[in-house]
């Protein structure tokens, strides 16, 4: 009966939103979106917000990667309250978590094969995590893939070596610096430019390495910080006794 | 007619919340959450699709995609990979305390 009611439901809400959502374009060009930036930036341009990322974004960030422009310059609040909620997460996590004594759960040893497979590929995953978070402005990714690779690279060693244990401390002063980093950047800006998060180093040239102010900057610390919150929750999780 | 990028990550959601009502265990209760959170994320992608478009990276030629939505998407990933992390101890300390994860049995319990 439950799961009639539950189907009901849950179709009903489909064809509610299937009927909603057959007026809504698909794939058409942007110039049918409303113009939200003219009052704001005084341009004499009729452009719609992502046209005007699209358009001056390269010389307003010196980033070619659009989206790691939106997220850390034009957008820099939602990346610092993002972190912030992983943050909570993490912690939320090792608190529900904690045992006083970390003994792992009973693992069946893993054997020679995976053991040296994983110690070999190790340093390559890591190697792969830092290449994606700083070159968050010119290639796809960028700090949040790049840590979350990282993590992938300490799960390995996890189920790997089921005696493997990473350093609670150095694991929370790596997160904190990476976290005060960012904050800091942005208090810069408002000493320097006047603005909390302002890009506020010189933008070089684009497509190279250099460049882009503090896209740089901020995407290696929100890298690491994710990394090791990460590693955090993975090492909270299987420090479960019994 | 609408396409079939909306009615996809739509169904995803319609699946989740089925899940969501319909399921007694916790698991699946969290699966049936990620669910949906990926069919929001799919449907907040498809939306700001560009016909023939490229990802917005300017080291290719042509007519881009709308990176707004990417970047939310982007935001939208984490926080569902953090309620996750959070929803899955909660389960765990529930299972250590109460040896079951069926919400009717858990119900019990609290009586």
């Amino acid at each position: 009966m439950k799961r009639i009611l539950a189907a009901v439901l849950a179709i009903l809400i489909f064809i509610v939103f299937a009927l909603a959502f057959a007026k809504i374009p698909f794939g058409e060009k942007m110039s049918t979106y409303p113009n939200y930036t003219e009052p704001l930036l005084n341009s004499t341009s009729n452009m719609s917000l992502p046209q005007h990322y699209l358009t001056y974004g390269k010389k307003e960030t010196g980033a070619t990667n659009m989206v790691t422009a939106i997220v850390v310059d034009y957008r820099g609040f939602d990346t610092l309250g993002e972190v912030t909620v992983l943050f909570l997460a993490a912690t939320g996590v090792g608190s529900l978590m904690y045992v006083e004594d970390k003994q792992r759960r009973r693992v069946r040893k893993s054997n020679a094969v995976v053991e040296t497979g994983s110690k070999l590929l190790f340093g390559f995953i890591i190697l792969f995590g830092g290449y994606i978070f700083i070159h968050g402005h010119l290639t796809p990714g960028g700090g949040f893939p790049g840590g979350a690779v990282i993590a992938s690279a300490f799960l390995l060693l996890y189920l790997a070596y089921p005696k493997f244990h990473a350093n609670h401390k150095r694991l929370n002063v790596s997160e904190s610096l990476a976290g005060l980093t960012y904050v800091i950047v942005g208090l810069l800006g408002l000493v320097l430019a006047g603005y909390f998060l302002y890009n506020f180093l010189p933008f070089g040239i684009p497509t190279y390495l250099f460049s882009a102010g503090v896209i740089p900057v901020i995407y290696t610390a929100i890298g690491v910080k994710v990394g090791s919150e990460l590693t955090g929750i993975v090492d909270a999780m299987m420090g479960v006794r019994e | 007619m609408t396409p079939y990028y909306y009615l996809g990550s739509l169904a995803l959601i319609a699946i989740g919340i089925y899940i969501v009502i319909a399921k007694r265990n916790l698991i699946k209760i969290i699966i049936g959450l990620d669910i949906m959170d990926t069919g929001v994320n799919l449907l907040l992608i498809s939306v700001g699709y560009v016909k023939g478009g490229t990802a917005p990276i300017e080291n290719v030629p042509g007519p881009y995609v709308d990176p707004v939505p990417q970047a939310l998407v982007l935001t939208a990933i984490v926080i569902g990979v953090s309620v996750m992390a959070l929803a899955l101890s909660i389960a765990i300390g529930i299972y250590k305390n109460t040896g079951t994860m069926e919400l009717d049995e858990l119900l019990e319990v609290k009586k």
